[in-house]
């Protein structure tokens, strides 16, 4: 961990809270948070395209749409995140 | 406010929290407790900040825009991405950021003559 904060903090040696673990836990809230997001809009979208009436449970077709949309959902959200990222960069190197 | 702002406001409260609580001073005294800018923060906290909240930006649209291009592209779920389906994904992310830019720009430019959003409200 690192140890480059003492000087704005007063003795951080001594104290339990260090600004490098803050920041760790952060980036661990926020992956969690976008792992929560990306699987509500999945159920959202795969419940849209695979249950028709609802029944009184899911059969074997529902659950198989449901594994593949899931999994067409990650393929999408790769190729959007991919493209995206490359739209950034050609915008950035126009500028 | 959008998540990013909220999360930038949440990120610097938790973080200048954390550092007041280091300090080891008994009550909320005014001299270890400044709600002050973020000037004060430490630069390698603020830079973290603002590292983060760029990138849960671009995460956002991602996530906004697989919606958005999924209704569009996307028919009965197959077993894979078929070519034309990721071509539609690319062509839609690619256009939603036109019609973004559109938008913006047209509006600069309306508002040079005809302000939609001006300062003052007539009665």
């Amino acid at each position: 961990m690192e140890s480059g904060f003492g000087s704005d903090f007063g003795g951080s040696s001594g104290g339990k809270l260090d600004p490098g673990l803050i920041m760790e836990q952060v980036k661990v809230q926020i992956a969690v948070a976008n792992a929560q997001e990306l699987l509500q809009r999945m159920t959202d979208k795969c419940f849209r395209k695979c249950i028709g009436k609802p029944g009184g449970s899911l059969d074997n077709s529902e659950q198989k749409c449901i594994a593949m949309c899931m999994d067409r959902y990650m393929d999408a959200w790769n190729t959007v995140s991919r493209a995206y990222n490359s739209r950034l960069q050609r915008e950035r190197a126009n500028m | 406010m959008d998540f990013p702002d909220l999360f930038k406001v949440y990120l610097s409260l938790e973080l200048l929290w954390s550092s007041c609580h280091k300090c080891g001073h008994t009550g909320m005294d005014s001299s270890s407790f400044s709600v002050t800018s973020l000037d004060t923060v430490d630069p390698k906290l603020q830079h973290f900040i603002e590292v983060e909240t760029q990138k849960q930006r671009f995460q956002q649209l991602v996530h906004q825009m697989t919606g958005l291009c999924w209704e569009k592209c996307m028919d009965k779920p197959g077993p894979k991405l078929d070519s034309r389906s990721e071509a539609c994904f690319v062509n839609c992310v690619e256009r939603f950021i036109d019609t973004s830019q559109f938008i913006l720009n047209r509006l600069e430019q309306t508002q040079k003559s005809k302000p939609v959003f001006s300062e003052s409200f007539s009665d």
